[in-house]
């Protein structure tokens, strides 16, 4: 087992080194090699998995490299949080690879696809596993540039530009000072490992803890896409929906929540950092889900919900309940890699990412309208599906810390306003969730296709904000917005269906995982309260309180679609202020005005200085040089290329000489 | 004693000779074939050096060769390598090789191969010769034999329309740099009577004054500020860069900039430390102050050259950085980030050549964008490079940024620490930016539909086979480098503790 946990992105890592060099020229390998390897490290992941069951933490290591201060390490370290994400990762990424067999089928790129897929997956383990702070920014910047290269990958578009582009640096903008949180930790614990700065903190000898972390924070938010650093997630939406489904909602921008959870110990004892995460969690949970009503995109509706959701595991992590918190992260990573998946399934069948242009698809595509349906019930929350329970579980601990009692014992107690701010905001969120998510359902799958709107959606081609039509650019499906009419709509081929389906049952099930110590919760740190009692169990009042507002917000929902089925339900709700709601909130075009055209105009302010003061001082030394050569010249041989090496032997000459003298 | 750096530089100075002389009797192809050869063999005996230095002992002067040359004034032909300079070997016979390899296919269109190719290796010689040196009179020859062949590439075989004034910008600026270095070096050897830098090293500034050791430093910063570049000094780069050919502009990011960095590990902060803690501050200063401004600059830049050449700025403020930290992680970070920059910006200089002849102009307007279109390979390894220069961890542009920001973290004792956090937090939004232009670059460049006027698939070909025998090498060792940066640092890092073991 000791070595062995490295394999797991050992594997991918080298299907992608494979993939990037002889895919092109072998293009029927590069399917079987991409889902094989994948599959490979899901089977290599389960006996690591079920090693880790009794809380042992195992550890190996050895020198990466020297630095000058303290080394840097390369290495696993597995615990049972670490194991149990790291077959979540891989069986999404298994998932994620089936699928694309199809729905990228006939793709030009799909070698380079596959392979960067791959990549990710290596890099995304390597966040999971290693055992050195240094190895694990090494896996999270991959993540990011792969996260870069598969948005881009339709990067005929101008939008899909820009895209790439935000997602990296905005990201990158948060990577800085998590860097600077790395050093922080580093210093105070005299080690870049992981297993060497949980201990520093846990003997309370974390001088800088609340620094450390805030610096870290910075990455999580805009890993995680939390505010304010949340803006490049909608927009990575110009991805292929596979690669959303991956990256952008089940494991990379999860990945900054698992860091908070990996590091947690560090961060218990910084209780104003978590009061931090508790406000920006409150904020960006509430936000995101009112955005995902009003957006017309259906991949933007789910990737607002993503942002949403995210925002859940970052409140349990600021009340302390860092296993609600992961429980929630394993099952929204089942649940949201399932609903893009369906997303993909529509849109690569019909043809369009609208869902003005969609609707009454239900007798056309079983298979993905049940799937999907479980998939927005899981994300609703209504029981018996996962995400009723583990967002439970969040509510529930918040309720404990707002009336002063640790989410489990052993936590820390942060302030009891922070659990008031996350019990509030994680109800007003289940309500908006229910909103857009009932939305999204009907306009999608139940009245018939708006043919009417149709017609007006393809005139005013993407005015809002432009339709991935990604099949027109893979050549292998439908064309435009509008043009296939509902009879044509039918399930996606097997490779696709079968893989909605296998994800609709950790869709159904994972949430009972929770309630027994043995399937879940002893894998989860702070799972238990006390031996062999979860600590994931719903709470009987919050519980009551959720169910009752998704079924009164549901019926009211449906109520008004019902008269009238074609208008948009987001026009009908936020009427004049759905445009706004719609951009976001003009967030971006705040940025712009802040950052982008500042920075721009002092790069056009540098590069005139440049140009008229450094450097024409620098002409002005030159000609005088030049013109104290045109004397020289007369006197010597009128050559200047003489003239330099006069000046080389010149001062060649003086020099021994001096030094001669000296002596 | 040992012939092997005799070697390393009789090799290619042989064959420049050789060159030279034959003129006419020479066909072009056998001058091309004995540049590769004279480059090759001068490459064999640095990778043999590589495998037969004791590394274990990687702090010490090893393949030394000591005979007395001007016992009059006590000067001595003094070579030889330690772990400083070894991967600065390496590199500098790498990548000359890889230009005489290129010139077999492609040249500039002025022609003259054969003069050409005698530059090249009468450039390389001074350029190794510059690392191999431990006599600072000796040191100093070298450093200058290196702006002549330097000078000629760009006035003779640059860019038409720019090449004479850059070239005439890139001498009188270095000359004079090199002259205020020179002052410097006897400034060292009037108050120490010695210009063996490894005693030199040894005795770590003991018997020069402090107001001697602090002038010393001063113009030793700007002698080899402006190889470095160091801002405000730079503004002969990306002129010289610009002009130069293809061949010129890889060695002069390559390794001419690294001559004035290695000079400052090598020479000012060793020998004078005290002048070094005196100025580590404003050395760091200027450093960010180039880290930003070279990015900014990036940031609205038209020319892809240029746009490489004002990258070097950014990343050479990493270095310098690195050095004013005055730290062994500081300094362990600029020797990598030397190393890794050689490799990354040899490649992009590389592919903006290759760009630059395909569509002969490397205005990234005029270019407008679809290069992933059209050779899919040629962008796909402008992307690589791209990415590699902006840092990502994984390759070789990560480890010198990282150590050096950490460097900056934890600066050497008596310097002030929040000076240098504050220079750590604004080198961090130098990273920031690096990736903004380098992404918008690829955006304007790579990505996007091709315009119609590069439909000549004639005029357009991919990637070549010269091309890849070329590049490969490079693009094998930023991953190399990048995933196991033992490779240097193992190196490195002995040398830099014993250097600071004499003053730290």
């Amino acid at each position: 087992m000791r070595a062995y946990a490295g394999l797991l992105p050992a594997i991918p890592f080298l299907a992608a080194a494979v993939g990037l060099l002889f895919g092109p020229r072998f293009p029927r390998l590069v399917a079987p090699l991409a889902v094989y390897a994948t599959g490979a490290a899901l089977v290599l992941s389960l006996p690591i998995w079920w090693l880790a069951r009794d809380g042992v933490v195992v550890e190996t290591t050895r020198e990466l490299t020297p630095t000058g201060a303290f080394p840097i390490t390369v290495g696993t370290r597995v615990d049972g949080l670490a194991a149990v994400v790291a077959v979540m990762v891989c069986a999404v990424a298994l998932a994620v690879q089936v699928y694309s067999t199809q729905y990228l089928h006939g793709d030009r790129r799909y070698s380079s696809y596959a392979a960067l897929v791959s990549l990710f997956t290596a890099a995304m383990l390597t966040v999971v596993l290693s055992g050195d702070l240094i190895v694990l920014l090494i896996g999270w910047e991959v993540m990011g540039i792969c996260s870069y290269f598969l948005i881009g990958h339709y990067w005929e578009q101008d939008w899909v530009q820009g895209a790439a582009v935000k997602a990296f640096v905005m990201t990158k903008l948060g990577d800085v000072p998590f860097l600077f949180g790395i050093f922080v930790l580093a210093a105070d614990a005299g080690s870049f490992r992981i297993g060497d700065v949980l201990e520093t903190a846990q003997t309370g000898q974390l001088e800088h803890a609340t620094l450390a972390t805030l610096l870290l924070l910075g990455g999580v938010v805009g890993k995680s896409a939390q505010f304010p650093l949340h803006s490049w997630l909608p927009d990575a939406m110009a991805g292929p929906t596979p690669i959303s489904a991956l990256i952008h909602a089940a494991t990379m921008v999860a990945a900054g929540m698992y860091l908070v959870a990996r590091l947690y110990p560090a961060f218990a004892v910084a209780t104003a950092t978590l009061a931090v995460l508790g406000v920006i969690a409150a904020i960006t949970m509430v936000g995101s889900a009112v955005a995902a009503f009003a957006q017309d995109d259906i991949k933007r509706v789910l990737a607002y919900s993503t942002v949403s959701q995210l925002a859940y595991m970052g409140g349990a992590l600021a009340v302390g309940a860092v296993g609600a918190s992961m429980f929630h992260l394993l099952t929204h990573g089942a649940f949201k890699a399932l609903l893009f998946l369906c997303a993909g399934a529509v849109i690569h069948v019909v043809g369009t990412n609208s869902l003005r242009a969609l609707g009454g698809l239900r007798a056309a595509m079983p298979i993905t309208f049940v799937t999907m349906t479980l998939g927005l019930a899981a994300l609703v929350g209504i029981p018996p599906l996962a995400g009723f329970f583990s967002k439970e579980a969040i509510l529930t601990a918040a309720e404990h810390v707002m009336a002063g009692e640790p989410a489990v014992e052993g936590a820390p107690l942060p302030a009891a306003w922070v659990g008031g701010l996350v019990l509030v905001a994680g109800l007003v969120t289940v309500v908006l969730t229910t909103a857009y998510c009932t939305r999204l359902w009907l306009m999608t799958f139940l009245g018939s296709r708006r043919a009417g709107v149709v017609a007006a959606v393809a005139e005013e081609s993407g005015v809002a904000q432009p339709s991935a039509d990604e099949s027109a650019i893979t050549g292998s499906q439908p064309a435009h917005t509008g043009s296939p009419a509902v009879g044509a709509a039918h399930d996606p081929p097997p490779a696709m269906s079968w893989t909605l389906v296998a994800l609709a049952v950790p869709t159904v099930l994972l949430g009972f995982f929770g309630l027994s110590a043995i399937l879940l919760p002893k894998w989860l740190p702070g799972g238990e309260a006390g031996a062999g009692h979860p600590a994931l169990v719903p709470g009987l009042v919050t519980s009551l309180i959720s169910v009752g507002a998704i079924a009164a917000i549901g019926w009211y929902v449906y109520r008004r679609w019902a008269a009238d089925p074609v208008a948009d339900l987001a026009d009908a709700f936020l009427g004049r202020y759905r445009a706004v709601v719609e951009d976001g909130f003009g967030i971006d075009r705040l940025y712009n005005r802040l950052f982008v055209r500042p920075t721009y105009a002092l790069a056009h302010a540098i590069q005139r200085t440049d140009d008229d003061v450094v450097d024409a001082s620098v002409r002005g030394s030159g000609t005088g040089a030049r013109a104290l050569g045109a004397v020289l010249r007369r006197v010597q041989t009128g050559n200047v290329q003489t003239y330099l090496t006069g000046i080389l032997v010149g001062a060649l000459v003086v020099g021994l000489s001096v030094a001669a003298a000296a002596r | 004693m040992s012939a092997l750096p005799v070697l390393l530089l009789a090799i290619p100075l042989v064959g420049s000779g050789a060159l030279f002389i034959a003129r006419g009797r020479v066909g072009e192809f056998a001058a091309r074939r004995l540049a590769v050869l004279a480059s090759g063999g001068s490459l064999a005996i640095a990778v043999v050096m590589a495998a037969g230095f004791d590394y274990g002992a990687a702090d010490r002067m090893q393949f030394e060769l000591n005979a007395a040359w001007a016992p009059a004034v006590g000067l001595r032909f003094h070579l030889g390598v330690d772990g400083i300079s070894l991967p600065l070997v390496v590199l500098t016979a790498l990548l000359s090789f890889l230009c005489a390899l290129y010139s077999v296919k492609i040249v500039p269109e002025s022609g003259r191969v054969r003069a050409m190719l005698a530059l090249l290796l009468l450039l390389e010689v001074g350029m190794l010769g510059s690392f191999v040196a431990l006599d600072l009179v000796l040191f100093f020859v070298f450093f200058e034999t290196v702006l002549v062949p330097m000078y000629f590439l760009i006035a003779d075989w640059g860019d038409p329309e720019t090449r004479r004034a850059a070239a005439y910008k890139f001498i009188l600026y270095t000359l004079l740099g090199s002259a205020i270095m020179l002052l410097g070096l006897l400034i060292i050897y009037v108050q120490t009577g010695t210009f063996d830098m490894v005693a030199l090293a040894a005795a770590g500034g003991t018997g020069i004054s402090h107001s001697a050791q602090v002038l010393a430093f001063l113009a030793l910063l700007i002698g080899f500020g402006v190889k470095a570049p160091m801002w405000p000094l730079h503004t002969w780069l990306p002129d010289a860069h610009t002009a130069a050919p293809t061949i010129g502009s890889v060695l002069l990011a390559g390794v001419l900039l690294k001559m004035g960095t290695y000079g400052l590990v090598r020479i000012a902060v060793p020998m004078v430390p005290e002048g070094a803690h005196e100025f580590a501050p404003l050395l760091g200063a200027l450093a960010v102050v180039g880290i930003l401004y070279g990015s900014l600059i990036c940031l609205v830049q038209r020319d892809l050259k240029r746009l490489i050449a004002y990258s070097s700025v950014g990343h050479m403020g990493f270095v310098l950085l690195g050095i004013a930290t005055l730290t062994p992680v500081g300094v362990n970070g600029a020797l990598f980030a030397n190393i890794g920059h050689g490799l990354i910006t040899g490649l992009l200089f590389f592919l903006a050549g290759a760009i630059k002849d395909r569509h002969h102009s490397a205005d990234m307007a005029l270019l407008g964008g679809g290069l992933y279109q059209r050779t899919p390979r040629l962008g796909a390894l402008l992307a690589f490079a791209a990415v590699a220069s902006l840092g990502l961890p994984g390759l070789a542009g990560f480890w010198g940024e990282l150590l050096t920001l950490f460097g900056s973290f934890d600066p050497a004792g008596e310097l002030s620490r929040s000076l240098f956090l504050v220079l750590m937090v604004l080198a961090g939004l130098g990273t920031l930016l690096t990736a903004a232009y380098l992404l918008v670059m690829l955006r304007r460049v790579a990505m996007g539909v091709s315009p119609r006027r590069w439909r000549d698939p004639v005029l357009l070909g991919d990637v070549s086979a010269i091309e890849w025998a070329s590049w490969t090498p490079l693009v094998v060792l930023i991953v190399v480098a990048g995933l196991w940066p033992r490779l240097l640092l193992g190196v490195t890092d002995p040398a830099v503790q014993a250097l600071f073991g004499v003053f730290g």
